[in-house]
């Protein structure tokens, strides 16, 4: 059986992935994309510590299945704010969106 | 009625007058002087009911008409206040009530009352005259009524109240509110023409004047209530209280209490009847109505003073043996005989023909109180009433002079010539008979002519009293002011009425209406009959064809009743030489004086009045202003007073102004407030870079603070 320690760093190397594309990407809808791998990472770690730990406690999988609906419900909403940007600014370049400047 | 009862009824019709005219008849003069007169009648004829009650009581001395009611509780006791009419409070009853019943009738011409109202004339200010057309065309000038009439019978009302209060009392408390009735209403009576300036400040001075005697006088009322627990007459005067008062010292200049009393007693009466050194505001108060000069001055106010020392006379004569004076006994005497010889003086150089008579009452109130001070009782009494009446009578008199020159005056329309100069007058005996006759025979009275006038009768036994109980002194002086005292009458006699007139004014003056030559009647009669009823016994000729009856009624109101004196030709011999040989000089030296210039007399020093009025003016008014208005208030109140509360407005200025300067605005305003205003703005100002709005700089933030935390818990915990 592969090792835990195998899923957490394919986990780990996923979220820093999609944290990379966070913080380093421009296009707001790359930076969305990146929040999506970051959740996912997590969903791969909450499965792997039920699969590994008591099997008869279904916590685990009950919070990735909470996480896929939040994870699409964000991704719906945030869609929908980047065009409504989008359709004001005529941009969706993260830096060019910087009303909240002083 | 119960004669008690009618006692108290007295004073009431006054009052009651004065209350009626006051509130509902002031408009009507002649309704209100109707209940002024009728009020006046009342009393007199209840006066003279009892009057003759009086008489008909055997030894009235022993058992008087009184009657008392509680009035104040005082703790255990009451105050009670009364009535008591002995024999004493008759025979001044008697006079009192006549002579204010003809003053009210005499009030009613005196005022014109009947003649058209003024062209110009204001209340306050003399009735200027009125322009009438006769039938013929013709316009004359005649005397206009009073503007005020119905105020004067008011006052008069209330003036009247005052005295039967004060005659009828049977205690001090009440003689006091009468006393100060009177005061109270002299006042406004002084100032009855509050227009002229004179008038009002005579209102003044005479209230101010007699209110410092006053003050003394309750000082010596509460001296007595406490020392002898009562204020009823003939519960002081009894043998057990008087003995304990003489025995009794004070601190004060060796007195005994009774004698204390007495003299503080007396300096009301100083005040009250004019005398030295309070004898200011007299001649000052003839700026009041005539009949109100009389009133004040002759039947009521300065005889009630007169009045007070006799009714007091027991107190005063307490601790005397019956041959050396006592020290309050002294003083009254000195004060007496000093002001009768020193008020005569003045009158010789006065030209107001009712300043002469100002001066002449003052001197002749002097003769009483130096009677009192020497211990003769009765004579003093005696001449209170003759005095009264013939003083009257002259004042009366002089009103009618006057107003006859006022009717000359408005006649030639000569507004300059001052009706009551006795310099423009002369011949009016032809013009004014009834007035001559009558003035003259209060002139005569006042100077003492022998036999047939009342003031021989009365002035002789004051004489002969001084001389028979050896008090040379005060017989001489007395003797010298009888003298001047004919010698100013006579030159007032003859410059008024005798030789040519010297003016037109006094051409053409006129004999007054019959309200005023009635009462001037009926007062003279008294003035020459009166003396009859006192009569000593042991006189040549007249002794005993009539009864001594003054001496034997009066005298009754005292415990010991005094002895008439043995006749001596020594004091007889003097009044005689004195009153004749007075008028005679008089007449010999002005029958043919033109103008003032020619009156030898006239020297300045008597003339100002031994400048009383200007030594008291710079003693004691001149001081108070100072003190007044310099002392009290340039330093007391702006220099000291304020001067605190500018230094306590000051500090507080200076405190405040150092609290906000170095505590409000250095400390609370710039450190603390500004400053941490400043420092937050100094941190925003720092920070404000960070915040530049994009939110992967955030975020990278974050994961770096996240990192470090992180990184510090593990090392931390997991160590």
């Amino acid at each position: 059986m592969i090792p835990l320690s195998w899923y957490l760093i394919l986990s780990a190397a996923l979220f820093s992935i999609g944290l990379f594309g966070v913080l380093a990407r421009r296009n707001a809808i790359a930076i969305l994309l990146g929040i999506e791998l970051m959740l996912n990472a997590v969903n791969i770690n909450l499965v792997s510590f039920w699969r590994y730990g008591d099997v008869t406690q279904m916590a685990g999988q009950v919070f990735a299945i909470i996480v896929f609906a939040v994870a699409a419900a964000e991704v719906a909403v945030g869609l929908a704010l980047i065009i409504s940007v989008y359709r004001t600014r005529k941009t969706v370049v993260a830096d060019e969106l910087d009303l909240m400047k002083w | 009625m119960a004669t008690e009862t009618l006692i108290w009824l007295l004073p009431l019709p006054p009052v009651l007058a004065f209350f009626l005219i006051v509130l509902f008849t002031n408009k009507n003069k002649a309704l209100s002087h109707t209940i002024g007169v009728g009020a006046a009648a009342l009393s007199w004829l209840g006066s003279m009911v009892v009057f003759s009650r009086a008489l008909g009581v055997e030894h009235l001395g022993e058992r008087p008409f009184t009657s008392s009611i509680p009035w104040l509780p005082t703790g255990e006791t009451w105050l009670r206040i009364g009535v008591l009419i002995d024999p004493l409070g008759a025979a001044v009853l008697f006079f009192v009530a006549w002579t204010i019943f003809m003053i009210f009738l005499y009030s009613v011409g005196y005022h014109n009352f009947g003649q058209p109202e003024g062209d110009h004339d204001r209340p306050g200010l003399q009735p200027h005259g009125a322009t009438v057309t006769d039938e013929h065309g013709h316009r004359h000038v005649v005397p206009s009524v009073e503007p005020m009439y119905s105020r004067f019978f008011a006052f008069l009302g209330l003036f009247a109240f005052g005295m039967y209060t004060l005659v009828v009392s049977d205690n001090l408390l009440t003689l006091f509110v009468g006393w100060e009735i009177m005061g109270l209403c002299s006042y406004l009576l002084i100032g009855f023409w509050y227009g002229k300036e004179s008038a009002r400040n005579a209102a003044v001075k005479a209230f101010m004047t007699t209110r410092i005697g006053d003050v003394f006088m309750l000082l010596g009322i509460a001296f007595l209530y406490s020392a002898t627990g009562t204020l009823t007459f003939r519960e002081i005067f009894t043998e057990e209280v008087l003995h304990a008062l003489a025995t009794t010292t004070t601190p004060i200049l060796g007195l005994s209490a009774v004698g204390l009393i007495a003299l503080l007693l007396f300096i009301g009466t100083v005040g009250k009847s004019a005398q030295w050194p309070l004898h200011v505001w007299l001649p000052d108060a003839m700026e009041g109505p005539t009949p109100v000069s009389a009133m004040i001055h002759a039947a009521t106010m300065v005889s009630a003073g007169v009045y007070a020392v006799i009714r007091m006379f027991p107190l005063l004569t307490a601790d005397f043996d019956g041959h050396t004076l006592t020290t309050a006994m002294s003083v009254v005497a000195f004060i007496g005989a000093f002001t009768a010889l020193f008020a005569a003086t003045i009158a010789v150089a006065q030209n107001d023909i009712k300043r002469v008579l100002a001066y002449s009452t003052i001197s002749q109130l002097g003769y009483m109180i130096a009677a009192l001070g020497i211990g003769a009782y009765v004579a003093a009494a005696f001449h209170l009433i003759t005095h009264a009446f013939f003083k009257a009578l002259l004042f009366l008199g002089s009103g009618s002079v006057i107003h006859g020159m006022e009717h000359g005056v408005l006649h030639t329309g000569n507004h300059h010539v001052d009706p009551q100069d006795m310099f423009n007058m002369g011949g009016l005996r032809k013009k004014m008979p009834i007035t001559f006759w009558t003035f003259l025979v209060g002139g005569f009275a006042l100077s003492g002519f022998p036999l047939i006038t009342a003031g021989f009768w009365s002035k002789d036994e004051i004489l002969a009293d001084a001389f028979g109980h050896g008090h040379l002194a005060v017989f001489v002086t007395l003797a010298v002011a009888a003298f001047l005292t004919a010698f100013y009458t006579m030159r007032q006699i003859t410059l008024t009425f005798l030789g040519e007139p010297r003016t037109k004014e006094a051409e053409h003056a006129q004999e007054t209406p019959w309200t005023m030559t009635v009462p001037l009647i009926v007062l003279s009669v008294f003035a020459v009959t009166y003396g009859w009823v006192g009569i000593p016994e042991h006189f040549p000729l007249f002794g005993g064809i009539l009864p001594n009856w003054f001496h034997n009624f009066v005298g009754s109101t005292l415990a010991e009743e005094p002895e008439a004196l043995p006749f001596n030709l020594i004091p007889l011999m003097t009044s005689l030489v004195v009153a004749l040989g007075g008028l005679l000089l008089g007449w010999l030296a002005y029958r043919n004086v033109k103008t003032p210039a020619e009156d030898k007399l006239q020297i300045p020093l008597l003339k100002n009045k031994w400048y009383f009025d200007e030594a008291y003016d710079f003693l004691f008014i001149k001081p108070s202003y100072w003190f007044a208005e310099t002392f009290v208030y340039k330093w007391m109140d702006k220099g000291v007073i304020d001067g605190i509360l500018h230094a306590f407005g000051h500090a507080t200025a200076f405190l405040g102004t150092w609290i906000r300067n170095y505590i409000d605005k250095a400390i609370i305003n710039e450190l603390i407030g500004d400053g941490s205003a400043r420092l937050t703005q100094w941190f925003g100002g720092r920070l404000r870079p960070i915040q530049t709005g994009r939110i992967q700089q955030y975020m990278l933030a974050s994961l770096g603070v996240l990192i470090v935390i992180g990184g510090l818990m593990f090392s931390l915990l997991v160590k």
